[in-house]
């Protein structure tokens, strides 16, 4: 299955990315009425240190903790993507507690963000990696899945 | 074919019959449920309350589980009596189910200290099923003075889910402080001013003595008018079955990291069980829903010849009240080695043995899972900035090489 990868040593820290990403969910035809003068809304986010920047977002792991630990049942595992029905989400942010990656994220009306591949979005592949002016984020294949 | 019994419908039950299903494709799986609706999240009670939920959308395990799993369920009765060496369970309705694997997912059930006058309460309520918050949707109206007995994560869940039903809510517990168990009282003192701001009366330090009918006389002397009683002060493993079959009981049903009873052939998860505690290393009772569910996985694996452990276990949770989160995760003792507390904000994080023990957040709870990922996997704090830590979880501790193998790998 494809994932979205992140290469560290090629990341600028220049947050393209979460750009990309809240304009990708936004809904919006154009990325400056989807963000301009709006808090940024992203599922991805680039973290690190004055040395070191990398961008962090959902892993899709095989076995997520945030979906055995759900208490709504609106976190799933649907053919190796980790998904959210943002409808059954109350918003208690047990994900948060669990996530090992702080990957998933309060939304603004509440209830958990995560990305999901822009796989339900209008764009169909990650636009975080299609962005990435430096090929730090990849979309791609890489080792089986264990399970 | 193996026959395989799951006694409870939670989080554990399910999560045990998924998992034995995954396991064993052909198996025989009965689930028994005393509840005449299974697979909700049990959690998820104060949202039906608040109307953030319907029962529909309360489902954890989605439409159609039992018949997508193959499992027979057992509705709206309870297991009466458990004979291991015959490996067999009797229902309260006489049925005999024989199995080769037994899992106990019997829950916990509310503790109720022997209060004086109790039965002359008319509208007393326990608040931990889908059935006590529907028998409060009937009784509770817009007149309603009610009164909470237990600051704590149920009780004042509770308060939350019914302030717009009702006309007032007063909370009251024994503890000088709300959520006495997970946090200090420089951290509770700010859920409390934001509870009393949302209109939650606290009587704290001081709990009921006795009831006279609709009146609950306080220990300072008070007496304390209301129309509903709510009883929260907490809940405790259900070991009956086991008990009685035989099996080692300390707090809860003993497990080991595979989810095994002292009882050949016979499994436990969940609320009913005690089992080793992450942090401390000592046999602990964890009632909260990550650890049933991964502790029914994990059995459920294991029942059907699998292999699995699971030994993450400690007390973690994620809390809301009106807007503002609370979250804590294992053990927080001693002074705190990183410690931001301002009137509506709380971080602290505890440090033991160079590895992070425990944290407790509130209001800015964002990538709180880092740190509850940094106890679990023990991560050295060696060379770390814990202010920096402190201040915004980050994959920075981890390490390059372990970074790169987590965001560039198959996890």
């Amino acid at each position: 299955m494809k994932r979205v990868y992140v290469n560290e040593e090629w990341c600028l820290g220049c947050h393209l990315c979460e750009y990309n990403c809240a304009f990708a969910n936004s809904g919006a035809r154009d990325m400056v009425s989807a963000l301009k003068g709006k808090p940024l809304v992203s599922r991805i986010r680039v973290e690190g240190d004055g040395r070191i920047t990398y961008a962090v977002s959902c892993r899709h792991c095989t076995d997520p903790l945030c979906v055995t630990c759900c208490i709504s049942g609106a976190l799933r595992r649907e053919d190796g993507v980790v998904r959210i029905d943002r409808g059954k989400c109350v918003g208690c942010l047990t994900c948060v507690l669990v996530c090992p990656y702080g990957a998933v994220a309060p939304g603004p009306d509440g209830a958990a963000l995560k990305c999901e591949l822009c796989l339900q979005n209008s764009c169909g592949a990650p636009a975080c990696a299609a962005g990435c002016p430096n090929r730090a984020i990849v979309y791609e294949e890489r080792e089986e899945e264990r399970s | 074919m193996k026959r395989y019994v799951i006694i409870g419908g939670g989080a554990a039950g399910t999560s045990c019959a998924e998992a034995v299903r995954r396991t064993d494709p052909q198996g025989e799986i009965t689930l028994v449920s005393q509840e005449r609706v299974s697979g909700y999240g049990r959690p998820l009670i104060s949202y039906y309350l608040e109307g953030k939920t319907d029962i529909p959308r309360m489902s954890r395990v989605g439409l159609g589980f039992y018949e997508r799993n193959c499992i027979t369920a057992l509705h709206g009765v309870g297991a009466a009596s458990l004979d291991a060496a015959a490996h067999r369970v009797t229902l309260e309705d006489g049925r005999q189910l024989p199995y080769d694997a037994l899992c106990l997912c019997t829950g916990s059930f509310p503790f109720s200290p022997r209060f004086e006058g109790i039965e002359t309460v008319p509208r007393r309520f326990f608040f931990t099923t889908l059935e006590d918050a529907l028998a409060l949707e009937q009784a509770v109206t817009k007149e309603s003075r009610v009164l909470i007995v237990g600051a704590g994560f149920i009780g004042l869940k509770c308060a939350e889910g019914l302030r717009d039903r009702a006309g007032s809510i007063t909370v009251c517990d024994l503890a000088d402080r709300a959520m006495s168990v997970s946090l200090d009282g420089q951290c509770s003192v700010i859920l409390e001013r934001h509870l009393e701001k949302n209109g939650i009366r606290l009587m704290l330090g001081n709990t009921a003595a006795r009831f006279e009918g609709g009146c609950a006389v306080m220990q300072h002397g008070e007496r304390v008018d209301f129309d509903i009683l709510v009883i929260a002060i907490g809940v405790r493993p259900a070991t009956s079955l086991a008990a009685q079959a035989g099996a080692a009981i300390g707090r809860g049903i003993t497990i080991d990291e595979t989810g095994k009873t002292s009882l050949p052939d016979v499994w436990a998860a969940g609320d009913c069980t005690e089992s080793t505690e992450l942090t401390t290393g000592q046999t602990a009772v964890m009632a909260i829903l990550p650890n049933a569910a991964q502790q029914g996985e994990c059995a459920g694996i294991n029942m059907a010849g699998g292999s699995a452990v699971f030994t993450a276990g400690m007390r973690m949770n994620s809390i809301g009240f009106f807007g503002l989160h609370v979250m804590s995760a294992g053990t927080c003792q001693g002074d705190a080695a990183f410690c931001e507390v301002t009137e509506t904000s709380c971080r602290k994080l505890y440090v033991q043995e160079g590895v992070l023990k425990g944290y407790v957040l509130i209001g800015d709870v964002r990538k709180a899972g880092i740190y509850t990922a940094m106890i679990r996997d023990r991560v050295p704090l060696e060379g770390v900035d814990l202010e920096a830590v402190g201040r915004e979880p980050s994959l920075l501790p981890l390490g390059q090489a372990t970074r790169r193998r987590k965001l560039g790998g198959v996890v």
